[in-house]
C-alpha cells in the first residue's frame, strides 16, 4: 500500500514528510517497548507504530532502518524529536486512532506483520 | 584507510544523548558502503548495549574498529556487573528501573537481541567492577571503499 494511502486510511497528520509519499509500505510493526520492536529488526519493517513518545523512539527507528514512524492515540512528538527524525530521513505521522485500531486498519488493507 | 577506529563516551542515565555512539558508528559504516543488512545488525546490537550501559551501569565508553570484512564493537562500563549472565540472557528477564521503563526499555530483550544480531558476542563482567561486551558483526561483502582480501 502506498504511504499516502496509509496517511488517508489513518486520517493521519504528516509531521515529517517522506521524500517519496508514493513509496510502497508492505511490512509494519507496533510496539511500546523498544527492544520488543528491535527483536524484529532482522526483517524489514517499513513502518513502526507506537504510543511511546520520546527521543529513543526515533533512535530505535534509525537503528532499525524504519522509514515511517506513526504515533498513535494522538500523541505529539516534541520539536527535538521531529528535528532528529528529519535529520535521519524518517517520515513521522500522527493519528488519533489507538494502537489496536491503527494496526487493524493497516492490516485489513493488506500490510503484513513479520516474525523474526 | 582501514581499520577505522572510533571512540565515543556513553553518559550514564542520560536518555537524551543515549544512542549517539551507535548513531555515529552507523553513519561511519554506511559511509564506507558496508551492506545495509550488516549495518542494521551492528547498529541494533550496539544500540542495545549502549542503552544497557546508560540504564544499568552509569555509562561508560564505546570502542569501535571497522575492518574491510567486519566491525568489532566494545561497550565498557564501570557499573555493578551482571551476577548471573545466563539469567540476564533469557528473554524477558529485566531489572530495569521505572525511569528506564517509562522510556520504553525493560522488556528484557536487549541482550537476546544483541546475541541474535552479532556473529560473535563476548560478555566479560565482574560484580562490583563492571561489564564489557564485545560484539562482532561480519559483512556479507567487503566494504567497497576498502581493498578486498584479494586486492
Ligand atoms: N551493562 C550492564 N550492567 C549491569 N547489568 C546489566 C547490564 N546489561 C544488562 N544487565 C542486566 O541484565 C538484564 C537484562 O538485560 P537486557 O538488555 O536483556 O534487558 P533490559 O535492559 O532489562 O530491557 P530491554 O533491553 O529489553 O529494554 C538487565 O535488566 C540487567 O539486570
Ligand atoms: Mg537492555
Amino acid at each position: 500500500m502506498r504511504l499516502c494511502d496509509c496517511v488517508d486510511l489513518l486520517a493521519a497528520e504528516v509531521l515529517v514528510p517522506a521524500k517519496d509519499m508514493e513509496t510502497e509500505i508492505r511490512v509494519a510493526c507496533g510496539a511500546d517497548l523498544m527492544s520488543d520492536a528491535m527483536a524484529f529488526a532482522c526483517s524489514t519493517n517499513e513502518m513502526m507504530l507506537t504510543g511511546l513518545v520520546n527521543l529513543q523512539v526515533i533512535r530505535t527507528a534509525e537503528m532499525m532502518d524504519v522509514k515511517v514512524l506513526v504515533f498513535v492515540r494522538g500523541k505529539r512528538p516534541d520539536p527535538t524529536m521531529v528535528e532528529l527524525a528529519c535529520e535521519k530521513g524518517i517520515c513521522v505521522l500522527r493519528t488519533s486512532n489507538p494502537m489496536f485500531t491503527a494496526c487493524g486498519l493497516l492490516y485489513q488493507a493488506g500490510i503484513q506483520g513479520k516474525g523474526a | 584507510m582501514l581499520p577505522v577506529h572510533l571512540q565515543f563516551p556513553i553518559r550514564g542515565g542520560d536518555f537524551h544523548s543515549a544512542g549517539e555512539a551507535s548513531s555515529g558508528m552507523k553513519k561511519a559504516l554506511s559511509k564506507l558502503g558496508v551492506d545495509p543488512s550488516a549495518v542494521k545488525r551492528a547498529s541494533v546490537a550496539m544500540y542495545e548495549a549502549e542503552i544497557n550501559a546508560v540504564i544499568h551501569a552509569g555509562g561508560g565508553e564505546a570502542d569501535v574498529e571497522i575492518f574491510a570484512d567486519r566491525v568489532s564493537i566494545v561497550i565498557r562500563d564501570h557499573g555493578p556487573g551482571i551476577p548471573d549472565v545466563g539469567l540476564a540472557m533469557q528473554e524477558g528477564w529485566s531489572t530495569a528501573p521505572d525511569a528506564a521503563r517509562e522510556m520504553g526499555f525493560g522488556a528484557g530483550m536487549g541482550l537476546p537481541n544483541i546475541q541474535r544480531n552479532a556473529d560473535d558476542l563476548t560478555i566479560d563482567t565482574r560484580v562490583g567492577e563492571g561489564t564489557a561486551l564485545t560484539i562482532l558483526v561480519r559483512f556479507h561483502r567487503p566494504a567497497p571503499t576498502a581493498p578486498g582480501p584479494e586486492a
